[in-house]
This record gives structure tokens, C-alpha cells and sequence, in this order.
């Protein structure tokens, strides 16, 4: 299926100047390392090569979009089963335990299961998709992921017709967890849910990596969820468990808190969150006095997922 | 008291600054995090809520401690408190939304706990232009009504702080536990002055 991204780039998308000139200068140095013979992408991350280096962008990609800088996102993470601290959890995050991993896979399936995360890798290509991320919080980022459609994994599956929602579980690690353990927060271990035509939409990705590399484990490793229309907290990390239902399962923060956070969770500047506005986002990375950027219905992906929405009442069904 | 009364005022000068000068110093070695911006308003707006605590716990502490001098530095940290939430405020309309007036206008009405903050803003900023002697003197016993007016701005402020919380209850949660004890203490006396003047009316009387 061949989904054409808008070509048309705002004023908005354009590049902050700083950033820009900040780009030409590590791009001349990678140039000057090049000529000289050095190795390029070594200066890039902890001087370990990135694990994959020529990926092909698909045309699901924001190629206009400027990623925002792999520190930022790998410091600015809610991961709440570890801490209500976005940079607490990238040191609290590192005991998890990622490897071995299966994923449990079952419902409304012809071939449920528990596959290895080797054997679902083996069978998908894997995509450098750079996508924009917008939390429910009012900030977003652009990130460049790594990994697959998940509609390319349910069809190995085979849905029966029956299959009419996705459940999503994050792994039960109480022991390394605190707030797990602690039962704090919300119920756990976390649940998401998609219906089964967002999941199936090429948009949605299952990721392994990001900025080349393998995912960090504060950021959802080994395999999470991307869903870029919709709010954060709908891109479920550490996935144990896809089960495909009849009907739609109960999610954590609508089951927390149902009157601000609903199953949809599509990004929507016109519905406010009950407390605070969702008309503008703070971009990460972008400077003092840059104005807030404008949050866009769908998080800008309405030419590819609007008609999922048709006839439907967005502030009802928020 | 023992110290020289120039002394404490050096003091609580320099404490009212130290915050300030912190925040400049975490600015200038990048040490705000992720998001700065938020970063920067969220600390701006903590120090306008303590020291607006610390301006509502200075009768308590006299009383208690029996110490007359506190109510001299009582107009100072009130003032400190203003500072402070005109610095956020102030974050908020230019470091955040760029002076974007249509955008901030929007933000400010789909967003409730915002409304909180201006509500404790406003009053404030009444307190504080009514702040000076001369003020006072020509308001006669308006200004004492004018200022209790506080109370209000305290919950407003933390009605304020707890309504954009996500997830994180335990900080704010301290505060709202002072507050009621830093509240709670003047029902108290009111409380105790109500039964006292009964006692002073004469039975029969009535």
C-alpha cells in the first residue's frame, strides 16, 4: 500500500537557523573525517557504530522534519513503572531485563502463539521512519525510529474476522520496576489498545531502534509500540503480550482517568485535555523565546488517517 | 534579639536572591534538562508558591515563638513572592509563547488551571502595589481586609499547582499539607477569639 506523505512544508517546519547551522557544522566535520579517511559515524554514539546505517527511509517518513537531537529523547522519557521523573528513568530503565525476548500473541488468530523477537525480526524489513511525537503533556519531538509496520507482523498471525480491537501489555518486572512493585500510579503491568483498522494502518509501527541504533531500554526496548497520530501514552513500550479481541480492551490512563484520557487519544488541538489546552506543543530542542509550535489535528497525519475517523465525533469519541 | 537588625535584613535580601541566581547559573551551564523552557517556568512558579508560604507562616511562627521582630520581613517576602510570579508569569507570555497573544489567549482559555494562576496573580499584584507605608496609611482599615486577601491567592495557587499534575502527587501533596496548616492555624485563633468574645458578653444580655 502506497501512502503519499503532504510534500508542503509549513513555515513552521522550517528549520530553527541554530539548528541548522549546528547540522552544517557536524555534517562538515563528518565530511572532513571522510575526506581524511576516518571512519564517519564513529564520533556519532558512545563511539560504537550504529547498528544500522543505511536503512531505506520509506515513504511513510517526515523526511522535512528535522530529528530532534538522540540525547533529548533519550533523557526525556515517562516511563512510569520506573519513575515519574523523565531523566530518572534512562539510569533506572538499564535493569530491565530485554534478552531473552517473546511475545506472546493470541485471541482472534489463526496462529496464536509466543514467538521469539529473533524469529519476528527474521521475517520483517526493517525502516528508518522519522515521525513526529507528540505527548499528551503539550511537548513534542521528532524521532528517526527503526523497525516495521506491526500490520506486516499481525498478518503473518492471520486475524480471524472476529478481530475487531489490538490489547497491548508492557512486561511484569516488579523486581526491577519500583513502581510495579510499589503499586504506584496506575494498575499494572500497562495496557494499550488500538481498533484493529489503526492497527492495521501502514502508519503504525512496532520499533527496535531509533537514531540507527537499537532502541534504549528508557525509551521502550526491545519492541514498542508507535502510533504517531495519537497521543505518547498510546505508544505502548517493552511489549510482552498482542492480543487481538472482539471487543475493546480497558487502557491504563482511560481506566485511571476516563474523563482526560480516552481509548482514541488521537491528537486533536480543537479537544482540550479537561485541564489544560492542547492547541500549541513546545518542541524539544527548540530555543528560548520560539514560540510554541501549532498542534496539528492528527498530529499532522490527517491526509493519511482522517477517513479512519469518518462520521465519527471526535470530542466524544476524544 | 541578638543580631543586628541590619544583619537579618542583609540575610533575607540575600535568601530571597539565592534562588534566582541559582536558576541564572543553571541557565548558563544548560543544566535545566530536556525542556528548559518548562524546566525554567516550573522552578520560576515553585519559588513564588514557598515564598508565599513562607509570607503566610510568619504570624504562625510569632506566635508561637513569641518573637515580635517577623512582621518587619512579613512585606519583604510577600514581595519576593510577587517577584517571583512575575517571573513565571512573565516566562510563560515571552520565553514560552514568544508574545504569540492570539495563541496565548487560546491556551489560557482551554486551560482551567491556568485561570487558578491568574486569579492568585491578580491578587497579588494587589497586595504588592498597596505594599508600600504610604499605601497603607491611606487605606486605613481597608488594607488589612485588602491583604487578607492572601487566602485566597494561596488556594488559587495551589488549586493552580495540582491541576496540571499528570502523575507526580508527592511534592504538591507537601504543600497543600502545609497550607492547611499554615490555614488551619489562623481558623484556630479565629475560632478561639469567637469564643472568647462570647465569654466577654454578659450572660442575660441576650
Amino acid at each position: 500500500m502506497l501512502i503519499k506523505t503532504e510534500s508542503e512544508i509549513p513555515a513552521s517546519e522550517i528549520t530553527d537557523p541554530l539548528i541548522f547551522k549546528e547540522r552544517r557544522t557536524i555534517i562538515k566535520a563528518l565530511l572532513a573525517m571522510g575526506i581524511t579517511g576516518a571512519a564517519m559515524p564513529v564520533a556519532l554514539a558512545n563511539n560504537q557504530k550504529p547498528k544500522w546505517q543505511n536503512l531505506a527511509h520509506d515513504n511513510l517518513s517526515n523526511l522535512a522534519l528535522p530529528p530532534t537531537p538522540a540525547e533529548l529523547v533519550k533523557n526525556y522519557t515517562n516511563y512510569y513503572e520506573f519513575s515519574l521523573n523523565k531523566e530518572d528513568s534512562t539510569s533506572l530503565a538499564q535493569t530491565l531485563r530485554t534478552d531473552p525476548w517473546s511475545v506472546e500473541i493470541s485471541g482472534e488468530v489463526e496462529k496464536p502463539g509466543t514467538y521469539h523477537l529473533e524469529d519476528i525480526l527474521r521475517q520483517q524489513t526493517l525502516q528508518e521512519r522519522i515521525y513526529r511525537f507528540r505527548c499528551v503533556e503539550a511537548w513534542s519531538m521528532v524521532v528517526p525510529w527503526v523497525g516495521f509496520s506491526l500490520g506486516n507482523l499481525l498478518k503473518t498471525v492471520k486475524p480471524l474476522s472476529t478481530a475487531k480491537f489490538v490489547k497491548f501489555t508492557t512486561v511484569h518486572q516488579p523486581d526491577v520496576m519500583q513502581n510495579q512493585r510499589n503499586q504506584a500510579i496506575l494498575e499494572w503491568p500497562y495496557i494499550e489498545g488500538l481498533r484493529i483498522d489503526e492497527a492495521m494502518h501502514p502508519l503504525t509501527m512496532l520499533a527496535i531502534g531509533m537514531y540507527g541504533d537499537i532502541l534504549p531500554k528508557q525509551n521502550g526496548a526491545p519492541l514498542r509500540l508507535v502510533v504517531p497520530w495519537k497521543y505518547g501514552f498510546k505508544s505502548i513500550k517493552a511489549i510482552v503480550k498482542i492480543e487481538l479481541l472482539k471487543k475493546p480492551p480497558l487502557t491504563s490512563w482511560n481506566k485511571s482517568a476516563p474523563r482526560e484520557y480516552g481509548f482514541y487519544a488521537n491528537v486533536n488541538p480543537a479537544v482540550s485535555h479537561p485541564r489544560w489546552s492542547q492547541s500549541s506543543e513546545r518542541q524539544l530542542g527548540s530555543s528560548f523565546f520560539t514560540p510554541r509550535r501549532q498542534t496539528e489535528l492528527f498530529n499532522g497525519y490527517g491526509a493519511q488517517v482522517a477517513s479512519l475517523y469518518r462520521d465519527m465525533d471526535l470530542e466524544h469519541f476524544f | 534579639m541578638t543580631l543586628p537588625s541590619n544583619k537579618i535584613w542583609f540575610f533575607t535580601i540575600v535568601g530571597c536572591c539565592l534562588p534566582l541566581l541559582w536558576l541564572i547559573v543553571d541557565i548558563a551551564a544548560n543544566n535545566l534538562g530536556g525542556n528548559p523552557i518548562q524546566a525554567l517556568h516550573i522552578r520560576l512558579g515553585d519559588w513564588a508558591l514557598r515564598f508565599l508560604w513562607i509570607t503566610l507562616a510568619i504570624t504562625p511562627l510569632q506566635t508561637v515563638t513569641k518573637w515580635r521582630g517577623m512582621t518587619d520581613y512579613r512585606q519583604l517576602l510577600g514581595l519576593c513572592a510577587f517577584f517571583y510570579a512575575t517571573l513565571h508569569l512573565l516566562v510563560y507570555l515571552v520565553v514560552d509563547q514568544g508574545m504569540m497573544w492570539q495563541a496565548i489567549a487560546v491556551d489560557i482559555l482551554e486551560s482551567p488551571y491556568i485561570w487558578f494562576g491568574v486569579l492568585a496573580y491578580l491578587i497579588i499584584f494587589a497586595l504588592a502595589i498597596t505594599s508600600p507605608k504610604f499605601a497603607k496609611k491611606q487605606m486605613g482599615k481597608n488594607w488589612k481586609k485588602l491583604h487578607r486577601l492572601i487566602y485566597f491567592a494561596s488556594v488559587a495557587a495551589i488549586i493552580h499547582y495540582f491541576w496540571q499534575l499528570k502523575g507526580n502527587l508527592a511534592e504538591p501533596v507537601m504543600y497543600l499539607v502545609l497550607l492547611a496548616l499554615l490555614l488551619g492555624f489562623r481558623v484556630l485563633v479565629w475560632l478561639k477569639n469567637a469564643k472568647f468574645t462570647k465569654m466577654m458578653i454578659p450572660k442575660g444580655r441576650n
